[in-house]
């Protein structure tokens, strides 16, 4: 029937679906929902072990060989908490906020690719159980769409906390976050676009199996994209040093200030699990995903060992992002959203458009940088002109922030 | 599947839609209900492209998602204006070209 | 309306897709019916997001894949958000407020009944037990312009085939819309900013 074809994409689904399939893609769904958990849990583990390092403190060390059970005893310890729900709470949205933040993560994660050997025709197809399939839950023909769609649903779980809890520290919190969530999301979009013009798909396997051999999206996009996503993402995380959300010193604790017991647990969860999902996200839109060379051993283990080594090196880099940067202010916040990376965002983007459209009529490449450069130029000089005669116009006017 | 489910299933949503935009007094809520409307007018374009393949009523959906981008942010910002002006969203106070 | 399925039943009727569609559409239904009739703003907002999910997965069920996710991504994502800004920047009370319906609804709700019998006759009359083409394989990508990109239409995803679409056939109106976005930008601005 109509809907038939879509699911065709997977080449698990294509043919005939028996009980067999069905339990394949039940495993799989067991398998990224454990994964993720406990990824998250050692997420949480290896960030305070990291900071500990950078600031000189030891960190934890008491649960387990190196502490490594913390996140274990934390999650005890909350989970026996009193769960309180405030008097002038909104009762079901209150309860309803935390999920609406877990679940996106989830669900973004289900369209990554973990593992499988893209090198050849096959892109990534491997064998289970006798069945060909995908190393990855979900392998949607618009899987990139899907992974912005659930970054921008993230917000609800946040707006919605602030505003149900029924007191002011949350709701501006809440404001506050929505807006840079937001702000960020626009960057997030304009540098994915970039991606998906230099791999020419839409799916995530697709754009995993064009960065074989080397040829990274990293540098194929020529890294400005990244260091925007890169950016972007840590906004939209809401992790330092874009971490004014929860700002201790203004705002209490932000849109979860109200929050206690297993649902501030959840608040905490979501928070690390979308900087994993987000890092894998990272790992499969510009390095490459699970390419890599194949040493000796199967060749099947090799995609998930270079994955996650990929997967640690981003969550090392958020860790050092939180020990070592200072905090933004918010309006620098939204000035380096709106001023600097959507700008540039974009006008990378054209640029790439440009040599794109160079090398498919036959132009002369160096004629078409040198122009693009000097266009871009030109409408950076009239953003600043623009933003110039507006800040005078306000002083002028005597107003204000 | 029937088409008639899909276009009956969208005349429901047009005709609550409808209800809305009449019945409601708050700014925010009436064009909440505006967003009815249009969805039911995407339901309908889809199915017809779905009956007669072609793509058109899919272009002409995402069209509409646009639009309704568009039209909401106005909306919004007018009854922000009416908000700042008289301190409630409530149209039945707007009526001031009244004669 | 199954009972109508008599006509041109040589397409096999698929249970799944129906028993889906009928749980999603009351869904919508329920969610649309609270959109216009619940005392809270932001819970209207909340069934608003219900029925907008609802509507993206009949998409999906349609084959429209594209659009029921640029459907989730503008709708639920940025437009009810702006709903939910608008909302709280109006200062919305906790507990909801009496005074958001008129106390004349059931002019309304006339209105509304009338209309539905009207549409619903209408569409009985008109199409009556039309059932969809059994696989909407929806692939109007000429194939020149496959081969010219170099990069082969995804298995089963009209995506290519919108996009050649919209930058052929409908660029003007695209282009249209786009200038409508970038004026209802500007606007918006000129009319939320402090003076």
């Amino acid at each position: 029937m109509t809907a038939a074809s879509l699911l065709a994409a997977d080449p698990l689904l294509a043919g005939k679906v028996d009980l067999a399939v069905v339990l394949i893609v039940a495993l799989k769904a067991v398998i990224v929902l454990a994964f993720l958990l406990v990824a998250t849990m050692l997420m949480i583990w290896f960030e305070r072990k990291v900071h500990a390092d950078m600031t000189n403190r030891i960190g934890p060390n008491q649960a387990g060989p190196f502490g490594i059970l913390q996140s274990v005893a934390d999650g005890v310890k909350v989970f026996f908490k009193e769960d309180l729900l405030p008097d002038r709470a909104d009762r079901f949205v209150f309860r309803l906020a935390p999920f609406l933040s877990v679940v996106p993560a989830f669900l973004t994660f289900a369209v990554v690719p973990i593992g499988g050997n893209f090198s050849d025709a096959d892109g990534g197809v491997i064998e289970l159980f006798g069945h060909r399939t995908l190393l990855q839950l979900a392998d949607p023909p618009i899987g990139v769409l899907l992974v912005l769609a659930m970054s921008s649903i993230a917000v609800y779980g946040v707006m919605l906390a602030g505003w149900s809890s029924g007191s002011k520290y949350p709701l501006l919190g809440s404001v506050r976050a929505s807006a840079q969530m937001v702000s960020y999301e626009a960057a997030l979009g304009l540098s994915t676009v970039t991606v998906v013009l230099v791999a020419g798909t839409l799916t995530t396997s697709g754009i995993v199996a064009a960065q074989h051999t080397w040829n990274w999206n990293l540098w194929a996009t020529g890294i400005v994209p990244f260091v925007v996503f890169l950016i972007a993402a840590t906004a939209e995380l809401n992790r330092p040093p874009f971490d004014l959300v929860e700002a201790e010193q203004e705002l209490v604790g932000g849109f979860h200030t109200e929050y206690s017991g297993v649902r501030f647990a959840m608040y905490y969860l979501a928070e690390f699990m979308n900087t994993v999902t987000m890092s894998a996200i990272i790992v499969t839109l510009f390095l490459g995903g699970p390419n890599g060379p194949v040493l000796v051993g199967p060749e099947w283990l090799w995609g998930i060992v270079w994955f996650f080594a990929k997967l640690m090196l981003l969550l090392f880099t958020f860790a050092w992002f939180r020990a070592t940067l200072p905090r933004f202010r918010y309006d620098q916040l939204m000035d380096l959203g709106w001023k600097a990376l959507i700008p540039l965002a974009l006008g990378w983007l054209l640029l790439m458009i440009a040599i794109r459209v160079g090398s498919d009529e036959g132009w002369n490449p160096i004629l078409v940088m040198v122009v693009g450069v000097a266009a871009l130029a030109a409408g950076y000089a009239l953003l600043v002109l623009a933003g110039r005669t507006a800040r005078r116009n306000r002083e002028l006017a005597g107003a204000h922030l | 599947m029937l088409l008639n489910q899909f276009l009956i299933l969208s005349a429901v949503l047009f005709a609550i839609g409808v209800y809305g935009v009449i019945a409601r007094r708050n700014g925010v809520a009436v064009l909440m209900s505006i967003e009815l409307i249009l969805n039911a007018v995407n339901i309908n374009l889809v199915a017809f492209s779905a009956m007669t393949g072609t793509l058109a009523g899919q272009v002409f959906a995402l069209f509409v998602i646009a639009i309704a981008a568009a039209e909401v942010g106005v909306g919004l910002a007018i009854v922000l204006v009416i908000y700042r002006n008289r301190r409630s969203i409530d149209l039945d106070e707007v009526d001031l070209m009244r004669g | 309306m199954t009972l109508l399925a008599t006509v041109n039943s040589d397409v096999p009727f698929n249970v799944a897709q129906n028993v889906g569609f009928g749980v999603i559409a009351v869904l919508m239904v329920t969610g649309a019916l609270r959109v216009v009739t619940t005392n809270n703003v932001v819970h209207a907002a909340l069934w608003l997001v219900l029925v907008l999910a609802g509507a993206a997965a009949q998409f999906i069920l349609l084959a429209a894949e594209f659009v029921a996710i640029t459907q989730v991504l503008v709708y639920i994502g940025a437009i009810v958000v702006l709903f939910l800004f608008g909302v709280m920047l109006t200062r919305a009370p906790i507990r909801g407020e009496a005074g958001l319906t008129r106390s004349n609804w059931f002019g309304g709700a006339l209105v509304g009944v009338l209309l539905l019998g009207l549409l619903s006759f209408t569409l009985l009359d008109t199409f009556g037990g039309d059932r969809l083409p059994a696989d909407t394989r929806l692939t109007l990508r000429p194939a020149a312009v496959s081969q010219a990109e170099g990069t082969e239409p995804t298995a089963g995803s009209n995506v290519g085939a919108v996009s050649d679409s919209i930058f052929s056939r409908y660029l003007i109106p695209f282009e249209a819309v786009s200038v409508l976005l970038t004026a209802a930008l500007i606007g918006a601005i000129v009319l939320a900013r402090k003076e």
